[in-house]
């Protein structure tokens, strides 16, 4: 309606002009910054005191000695945690299953919601049944996911079996509990990662599609010069955020095995929960974090270096 | 681009909608795969359904079906006999309002802050550290937290979890809203600073009624989130009176790993309700409004 301000707006909702672009007699930019403090603070201070204060205690308490139930006081040890996690061979074997299911949960997940994306975006009947249940296993809780797999995987009452005619102890076995779980850690978020995708593909243009199959381009063609280009960033921020969801999966895991067989679906998390508030070694579980946090750093600082890269070529 | 298709597609609708047999092969095969994404995601859910409402006798027989024979409540009236289940409805109640409430009326001054300084080291850290706290590992944070909270004695509280459910949905909560904020014109506010109004008074007569639609999906979906959370509750609470829902479920499985079928699935079935039906309420405002926002910025 009034141009001038209308465009102003919409600017801000981009890469926006700094707030003194407010003209004339609005809000001051000097006042405002004080009163912005004041309306920051409430949201600041539970920040400051319950998640970045608890976490630079974390790491500190990965130096010390921390232990439930200690009586003399606790002690600054250095490195040891970590040389004792290093020789710690439960840990290592814990890590690896915890790389090896963020790995067999995220990718696959990926492809199929991507897969899915793509189909859901067609003009196809019973597109709204998929996306109403789409949002099912997002709703539930994690541990309900993990009691209805239960029921699925039961040796004599499950689905799986009566389906398949076989009397199998999926979870209880060593050879498919991982793979079994693996399989409920894809359908637990591939609603997420589908409707994330897909609102990503809202983004594409719909009539540059139809120009390159107008040039006769094929499917994967068009998909690789007009849906990819456009779905990028989305695709690479929700694939990093699944992995690191996924590196800390705690809940689903716990219900479905409790890390067993034999320790075959102990992923890192519950072995630092056991480590901590089952023995109670604060210290030694808090290095653990640290050595995770660590990794999946390192992980992500690769990610988002692929991800700079790619928008250089683009 | 590509070669210019003179021989094979005469006509663009012919290209459109052209009913080919590779057309049809094609659409053939996206209702399969349609249909296999269907089975996947349907299947368990009402395995589950059906668990809940099936007498003893037929969980116990060697082949089960889709459908009970004699469907019956005795399954949810067992729940409630057998676990604290309305107490722990009960104590997820309390623990998912205050947090909701309590999330969003922190969170919304800041994240009206966060859109309208955007450019503010301030609001450049508070961005910062939501997408670092996507990455939070819990065991980093819960341990220092169990020991602070324990030392002064909100362990085994409710007050404890809604402090900590609080921290943790901000991050989404400051996201959402300040993507909302955003979309509030600024002309709205000089227009009302111009009529004589104060900074405050626009804020609550101006700002605040447009922003409502995005508190309340907000703060729906913080409460699903606590509703939902198990990690902390296992860690925090120790007495079964003051537990709440997700935990008490796993007390169904036992400590053997041997469960009551029934009762466990009618138990798991009234604790999504609640949360499914709020998800659905904001399901395309969740979607619409966060992550693909968040990367189109």
């Amino acid at each position: 309606m009034i141009p001038v301000t209308a465009a102003s707006a919409r600017s801000d909702q981009g890469s926006a002009p700094p707030p003194s672009a407010a003209p004339g007699k609005g809000p001051g930019r000097a006042a405002s910054g004080h009163r912005a403090w004041f309306l920051v603070l409430p949201a600041l201070i539970p920040i400051l005191l319950l998640s970045v204060g608890p976490l630079l205690y974390g790491i500190v308490l990965a130096f010390t000695d921390s232990q439930a139930g200690r009586t003399d006081p606790t002690q600054w040890i250095g490195l040891l945690n970590f040389q004792d996690l290093l020789r710690d061979t439960l840990f290592w074997e814990s890590f690896r299953i915890g790389l090896v299911w963020a790995v067999a949960v995220s990718v696959p997940q990926f492809l199929l919601a991507l897969g899915l994306a793509l189909l859901l975006n067609q003009n196809l009947r019973f597109r709204w049944l998929s996306r109403a249940l789409a949002i099912v296993p997002w709703a539930m809780p994690e541990v309900v996911v993990g009691i209805m797999w239960r029921l699925v995987y039961h040796p004599d009452a499950g689905l799986l079996n009566e389906t398949l005619g076989t009397h199998r102890d999926w979870l209880g076995s060593l050879s498919t509990a991982l793979p079994a779980v693996v399989v409920v850690g894809i359908w637990a978020r591939l609603p997420q990662v589908t409707v994330t995708l897909l609102a990503g593909l809202s983004n594409v243009p719909r009539e540059l599609h139809e120009a390159a199959a107008m040039d006769g381009a094929g499917a994967w063609r068009r998909f690789r010069t007009v849906t990819w280009p456009a779905i990028r960033p989305i695709a690479l921020a929700i694939s990093a955020l699944s992995f690191i969801w996924n590196v800390n999966s705690f809940a689903l895991v716990y219900v479905l095995t409790g890390g067993g067989p034999g320790g075959r679906t102990r992923l890192p998390m519950l072995f630092a929960y056991e480590e901590a508030f089952r023995y109670g070694q604060f210290g030694y579980a808090a290095a653990m974090g640290c050595v995770l946090v660590a990794v999946v750093s390192i992980l992500l600082a690769v990610h988002l270096v692929a991800r700079l890269k790619g928008d250089d070529d683009a | 681009m590509t070669t210019r298709p003179t021989a094979r597609s005469p006509r663009p609708s012919a290209v459109r909608r052209g009913p080919t047999v590779r057309r049809r092969a094609a659409r053939t095969g996206q209702y399969l795969a349609l249909l296999g994404y269907l089975v996947f995601l349907a299947f368990p859910l009402l395995w589950l359904v059906s668990t809940a409402f099936k007498p003893p006798r037929e969980l116990a027989s060697l082949h089960p079906g889709w459908i009970p024979d004699h469907p019956t409540l005795d399954n949810f009236r067992q729940a409630f006999d057998e676990q604290p289940l309305l107490r722990s409805a009960g104590n997820s109640l309390i623990a998912s309002l205050a947090a909701a409430a309590i999330t969003v009326v922190i969170a919304t001054p800041m994240a009206y802050v966060m859109a309208r300084h955007h450019r503010s080291p301030l609001s450049r850290a508070a961005t910062g550290w939501i997408v670092v706290s996507q990455a939070f590992p819990f065991v980093l944070v819960i341990i220092p937290l169990f020991l602070v909270l324990k030392e002064v004695r909100l362990i085994d509280s409710l007050s404890g979890l809604i402090m900590v459910y609080v921290v943790w949905s901000l991050p989404f909560a400051l996201w959402m809203l300040a993507g909302y904020a955003r979309a509030v014109p600024r002309e709205l506010e000089e227009a009302a600073a111009v009529d004589g109004a104060s900074r405050l008074r626009t804020l609550i007569s101006v700002t605040m009624p447009l922003l409502a639609p995005g508190i309340v999906a907000t703060a729906l979906f913080a409460f699903i989130t606590a509703w939902n959370e198990f990690f902390f509750a296992l860690v925090l609470l120790k007495s079964p009176q003051k537990q709440t829902m997700p935990v008490i479920l796993t007390h169904f499985i036992g400590t053997e790993g041997v469960a009551d079928l029934g009762p466990l699935a009618a138990a798991s079935l009234l604790a999504t309700l609640p949360s499914l039906v709020l998800f659905a309420v904001i399901q395309r405002r969740i979607t619409s409004g966060t992550l693909a926002g968040a990367v189109k910025h």
